[in-house]
C-alpha cells in the first residue's frame, strides 16, 4: 500500500516545525476561540428555546414587541431587525473584500473596505441601543401584571401573568398567548384587583410577556452586542495599523484575515439570533 | 532559528486576475445571502395572511423552512466568507466535528431532560 500512495510533500506532514494544517498559529487559535464562543451562544439559544416551550402560553410575540422604525409611524414588525441584518451582512462583505485586497497588497483597497466595515459595525451597535431603549421604556398604555394566580376556562395562570389592555374597551383585558381570550366585567375586575400597571421591560418585569423573555433578550442580544462592539474596536486598531503601513512593511496582510474571521463570526451569530428570536 | 530573509510561509497572495474572479465569487455569495434574507423577512411578515385559517397547520413547515434557510446562510458565511471551504480537509474536520459533537449532545440533553420541567 505504501508503494502505491502518492508522493507527499514532507512539509505538509506532522514532524515538528511545520503546520500540518497549512494554517498559521494565529489563525488556528482564532478558529479554536470561535468554536468555544459558538458553543456559548449555542447554549444561550438552546436554553432560550427550552424556556420558551416551558412557558409557551406566557411568551411574548417578538414580532409584536419590536415594531418601531425610525421616522416611520405605525406598526412595522420585523422591518427594523431586517435592516440590522442587512447592515451586518453588508459589513461582512466589505470585510471579506478588505481581506481580498490584502492578498493583492493593495493598501488603498484594504483601507477603504476596512473603513466601511467599521461604519457598518457602528450603525449596528447604534441600532441595538435604540432597540433596547424601546424595549426598556415600553409602550404608553403598558400592561397589567397580576399578583395572584387565577383560573380561567380550566387553565391556571400564575402570579405575574401579563394582561394586555384591549383598545376601546374599558375594563377588558386580553390573556397572554397568540389569540388569547378577552376577559371583561366583574370577573376581570376580580383578577386585576391589586395588579401592577407596568411599562416596558427589565430583568424582573416585562409588559410584553414572561420576564424570562426579557432576560434572554437582554443576555443574548447584549452578549452579541458586546461582541460587535469589541469587533469594532479591534477593527479600528487594525485599521490604524493599515494606515501606518505596518502590514505593508511586514509583507502580508494576514492580520486582516484574523480580525475578519472574528467579524464574520459575529455576523454568523446574528443570523441565528434573528431566526430564533424574531422569525420562529 | 528563523531565517529573517525567508518569506512568511503562510502569507496568501494572489494576482490581479485571480482577484477579479474571487471578488465575483464573493459578490455572488452576497446576493445569495441577500435574497435568502429577503425571502425570510417577507415570509415572516406575510405568512399568516397567506396561510389564513390554516396558519396552525402551516406553521411547522414555515418554521423548518426558516431554520433550513438559516443553516444555508450559515454554510455560505462559514465556507466562503470565513474561507473554511478553502482550508485543508483535516482542518475543516477538526473545526466542524468538535463543534457539532458538543452541539448535538447539548440539544439531545435538553430534549431528553425536558420532561422533568415544573
Amino acid at each position: 500500500m505504501a508503494s502505491q500512495a502518492p508522493a507527499m510533500d514532507n512539509k505538509k506532514l506532522w514532524g515538528g516545525g511545520v503546520s500540518p494544517y497549512n494554517v498559521s498559529y494565529g489563525k488556528m487559535m482564532m478558529w479554536f476561540f470561535l468554536i468555544s464562543d459558538a458553543l456559548t451562544f449555542s447554549a444561550f439559544l438552546i436554553s432560550y428555546g427550552y424556556f420558551r416551550h416551558v412557558y409557551e402560553n406566557l411568551w411574548a410575540d417578538a414580532e409584536q414587541v419590536f415594531t418601531h422604525f425610525p421616522f416611520m409611524h405605525g406598526d412595522n414588525p420585523l422591518l427594523y431587525v431586517a435592516f440590522m441584518t442587512f447592515v451586518l451582512i453588508m459589513s461582512s462583505v466589505t470585510m471579506v473584500l478588505a481581506v481580498e485586497a490584502g492578498h493583492r497588497m493593495d493598501k488603498k483597497g484594504v483601507t477603504i473596505w476596512m473603513f466601511w466595515t467599521i461604519v457598518g459595525g457602528l450603525i449596528f451597535v447604534g441600532s441595538q441601543a435604540w432597540e433596547w431603549y424601546h424595549f426598556i421604556h415600553g409602550t404608553e398604555e403598558g400592561a397589567m401584571e397580576v399578583i395572584v394566580s387565577f383560573v380561567y376556562a380550566g387553565v391556571e395562570y400564575p402570579a405575574g401573568t401579563i394582561l394586555q389592555f384591549v383598545e376601546g374597551m374599558e375594563g377588558a383585558f386580553q390573556l397572554p398567548g397568540k389569540g388569547g381570550a378577552i376577559i371583561s366585567g366583574p370577573e376581570a375586575a376580580v383578577i386585576v384587583d391589586g395588579a401592577n400597571h407596568i411599562h416596558g421591560a427589565n430583568l424582573t418585569h416585562n409588559e410584553y410577556g414572561h420576564p424570562l423573555f426579557g432576560d434572554f433578550f437582554f443576555f443574548i442580544t447584549g452578549f452579541h452586542g458586546s461582541h460587535v462592539f469589541s469587533g469594532v474596536v479591534i477593527n479600528f486598531v487594525i485599521f490604524v495599523n493599515v494606515l501606518m503601513g505596518t502590514y505593508e512593511k511586514r509583507g502580508h496582510y494576514e492580520m486582516i484575515e484574523k480580525v475578519g474571521l472574528y467579524w464574520h463570526f459575529v455576523d454568523l451569530v446574528w443570523v441565528f439570533v434573528f431566526t430564533f428570536f424574531y422569525l420562529v | 532559528m528563523e531565517d529573517s530573509n525567508k518569506p512568511y510561509e503562510f502569507a496568501v497572495h494572489h494576482s490581479e486576475e485571480d482577484g477579479k474572479k474571487i471578488r465575483r465569487r464573493l459578490w455572488n455569495v452576497f446576493w445569495i445571502l441577500l435574497v435568502v434574507t429577503t425571502v425570510e423577512v417577507t415570509l415572516g411578515i406575510y405568512w399568516k395572511q397567506m396561510a389564513g385559517v390554516n396558519s396552525d397547520a402551516v406553521w411547522p413547515i414555515i418554521k423548518w423552512l426558516f431554520i433550513s434557510l438559516t443553516l444555508l446562510k450559515a454554510f455560505y458565511i462559514v465556507a466562503e466568507f470565513m474561507h473554511l471551504g478553502g482550508e485543508k480537509k483535516n482542518f475543516v474536520l477538526t473545526i466542524m466535528i468538535s463543534y457539532s459533537v458538543l452541539l448535538i449532545y447539548l440539544v439531545y440533553m435538553v430534549l431528553a431532560e425536558a420532561v422533568y420541567h415544573q
